[in-house]
């Protein structure tokens, strides 16, 4: 019972991270029905950007900030501007398109200036554990659980209860009655594309440590978060917060109960049963294509 | 001036001037044409100028001349290294090992009197630029070969080392490479054949452990290195409680290090590359694992303790070859390495520089330079370094161009490798 709890106390830590790029994934796809291949390197790209700052001597918080700055500028509003705004109008797939090949430039262009080896990152929380009714809770997953939790429901209050937030949702849900209303539409889902970018940073943060920033980090990461997206219901954001949560448990169980070897593989087997048995996600609804 | 192709100097005389310009002309009008008949130089019309002439002729071939004696008199010896691509690091560690000890060597009047010429050439850490490279270094007149560091990479190269008779030092430490009977193949390091009983033997003795369990990187590299550990644990009588494979690149080792919590065994051995042996140090410092955690090179190698941090302290690992092993001539080689080069050398620069002195140790021994002798006199040699100070510690050879001396024990404390124990090499019979 003991080896369950902590297999899902540190499965729960490793979904909060794949949740978070989840939740970017579908409030892209909610507000401007962009899909985002490049999501993992949008993971990398901060990660890299808070060691640079790290290295110019800045202190953890203050390279975060930086970093968000940073990715707000670059891979929320640039990328909105440059990739997303002219592509879009000619429907998903060359989009979609964009985005791969944005992830294999960002991905080289951190290989050529960071080399090809990882780099070590520092750790937001201590590195001491307490043990907690026989299991052994390390402060890295307390505080991955509660940094994610908090800017999770950081973003559901300000989704449900501000003006903008709600504005917001009246894009997702209808953009021609939401501008009939008055809502600024353009606006609205840059916020969209803020939110998705201060997201990655936080993912970040929070994995870079286990992780290691690498140019390449953000494969699995992406390929997770989509993956959660679609298990969860892509439009709906708290279907991304349980596809994630449930691929991070599942992969410790899986690695633990089975074999280490298989755990790459769970996320694929989820994914290919609900896509299945439930096409719209565990938590989404049918949805009729708007035309 | 004329030049000719044996490099000797002329002057043109006035009247072969005149001739040839009449034989251009001729190309045009071929009335004008002259005759080779016509050609007739004689020392008189070189005139007063001949002094002036003759002087400048033999400064001239004495300044041309200069290389040309260099080098036959000088040793060419040709570093293939990573110094781009994966390899990078331990290809640049090599490279300057090798380095240091030719200016040395140079420094104390070369080999036998003569210089030791080195060229390093990138292999960008790929094979089929090894093998390119090698046949290179054989055109221009190698008398030995330093490289390449990756096992992959060599295993290609050698063959052209090999064709050519030169002898070939490697940094690599697949098994392989020295069961091809390949006569002109040398290591510069223990192999995962030689390393893995004594760590074996360690576990045992010190550590105490009739118990262990196993974290392995599936390649050919980690899978390779627990077959052979496995295989050495037998004769110890060690269990192996929980042998748990991990993925090439695996980001998240949790599931792994609980898997290895749970078996409850008296020790764990980690055996992955760098990066991901970073990521299962920071796993088992999560996750508060309390027992010995050994390994071999990787686990203590600079890189790993830069990327784990506090997480690699505490981490025991066999090491053929350490910077800081108790040794004054490596502490000294250590030193010199630092001052030239501004960082800390590992045992890839340990590789090199001995590796070199090898080369000199040997030609010296044999007291001429014939690439042939020196590949026959190098296997079953022994050499020690009291009397070869460079080679830094006693080795020996055998016939396949293995080599056997004495490891260490490191332990990582306080970010650093220190030496806790020094076992003799396994010739000694212990």
């Amino acid at each position: 019972m003991g080896d369950l709890l902590q297999l899902l106390v540190s499965g729960t830590a490793t979904g909060a991270i794949y949740a978070l790029a989840a939740l970017g994934f579908t409030l892209l796809w909610q507000a401007s029905g962009t899909i985002n291949f490049a999501q993992g390197e949008f993971v990398m790209l901060p990660a890299f950007a808070i060691l640079l700052f790290l290295g110019m001597g800045a202190p953890l918080w203050l390279a975060f900030l930086l970093a968000c700055a940073v990715a707000m500028a670059l891979l929320g509003a640039t990328f909105k501007r440059v990739i997303v705004d002219p592509l879009i109008r000619h429907g998903v797939i060359p989009l979609v398109i964009a985005t791969l090949g944005l992830s294999i430039g960002i991905k080289q262009t951190v290989k050529g200036m960071f080399g090809a080896q990882a780099h070590p990152f520092g750790s937001p929380f201590p590195a001491d554990q307490f043990a907690l009714g026989g299991v052994n809770v390390s402060y890295a997953d307390i505080g991955t659980l509660l940094l994610a939790g908090l800017i999770v429901i950081g973003l559901q209050t300000f989704l449900n209860k501000t003006i903008t937030g709600r504005a917001m949702q009246a894009v997702a849900q209808n953009t021609d009655a939401a501008r009939v209303l008055g809502i600024d539409v353009r606006r609205m889902v840059l916020y969209v594309f803020l939110i998705n970018a201060i997201l990655a940073v936080v993912a970040a943060l929070l994995s870079a440590p286990t992780y290691l920033a690498k140019f390449d980090m953000g494969d699995s990461i992406g390929q997770k978060a989509f993956f959660a997206a679609i298990i969860g219901g892509f439009n709906q954001t708290r279907g991304a917060l349980l596809g994630g949560v449930l691929i991070g448990i599942m992969e410790n169980v899986v690695g633990f109960y089975v074999s280490p070897a298989y755990k790459e593989a769970v996320a694929l087997i989820i994914f290919l049963l609900v896509i299945v048995f439930r096409p719209e996600g565990l938590l989404g609804k049918a949805e009729e294509r708007k035309v | 001036m004329i030049i000719d192709i044996h490099r000797h100097c002329i002057t043109a005389p006035k009247a072969l001037e005149t001739w040839r310009n009449r034989q251009v002309a001729g190309f045009t009008k071929s009335a004008e044409t002259p005759r080779a008949s016509e050609l007739r130089i004689c020392r008189r019309i070189v005139g007063p100028m001949r002094s002036i002439a003759r002087i400048s002729a033999f400064l001239l071939s004495l300044a041309l001349a200069q290389p040309l004696l260099a080098q036959t008199q000088s040793v060419k010896i040709f570093g293939l290294v990573e110094l781009s691509g994966t390899g990078a690091t331990s290809g640049t560690n090599f490279n300057d090992g090798v380095k240091l000890a030719v200016k040395e060597i140079n420094a104390a009047g070369g080999i036998l009197g003569r210089k030791v010429e080195y060229t390093a050439s990138d292999t960008q850490s790929q094979p089929q630029v090894a093998k390119a490279l090698a046949v290179k270094a054989i055109d221009d007149g190698a008398y030995a070969v330093m490289g390449p560091v990756f096992s992959g990479s060599i295993l290609v190269s050698m063959a052209e080392t090999k064709r050519a008779g030169i002898p070939n030092f490697t940094g690599g430490e697949a098994a392989a490479i020295t069961q091809q009977g390949n006569p002109y193949i040398f290591r510069t390091s223990l192999t995962q054949t030689t390393a893995m009983p004594r760590v074996a033997r360690y576990v045992k003795d010190n550590v105490k452990a009739k118990t262990i369990a196993i974290i392995y990187t599936n390649n050919d590299f980690g899978k390779g290195g627990r077959n052979v550990f496995m295989k050495a644990l037998e004769p110890q009588g060690i269990k192996v409680v929980a042998d748990i494979s991990t993925d090439p690149g695996q980001l998240d080792f949790s599931g792994a290090v609980l898997k290895a919590k749970q078996a409850n065994a008296d020790a764990l051995f980690v055996y992955t590359n760098e990066e991901e042996g970073a990521r299962a140090l920071r796993e088992l410092r999560k996750q508060g694992y309390d027992r010995p955690i050994v390994g071999e090179t990787v686990l203590a190698s600079q890189k790993v303790i830069e990327l784990a941090g506090d997480a690699a302290n505490g981490a025991v690992a066999h090491v053929g070859l350490s910077a800081d092993a108790p040794d004054p001539g490596i502490r000294a080689f250590a030193g010199k390495f630092q001052k030239e080069y501004n960082y800390k050398p590992d045992h890839n620069g340990l590789k090199g520089y001995t590796g070199m002195y090898l080369v000199k140790a040997v030609t010296e021994k044999l007291g001429k330079f014939d690439p042939k002798a020196f590949a026959d006199a190098m296997h079953g040699i022994r050499l020690s370094a009291k009397e070869y100070p460079g080679i830094l510690m006693d080795v020996s050879f055998d016939k396949n161009g293995d080599l056997d001396r004495e490891s260490f024990m490191v332990k990582v404390v306080n970010g650093k490798q220190e030496v806790i124990a020094t076992l003799p090499p396994l010739s000694s019979g212990k």
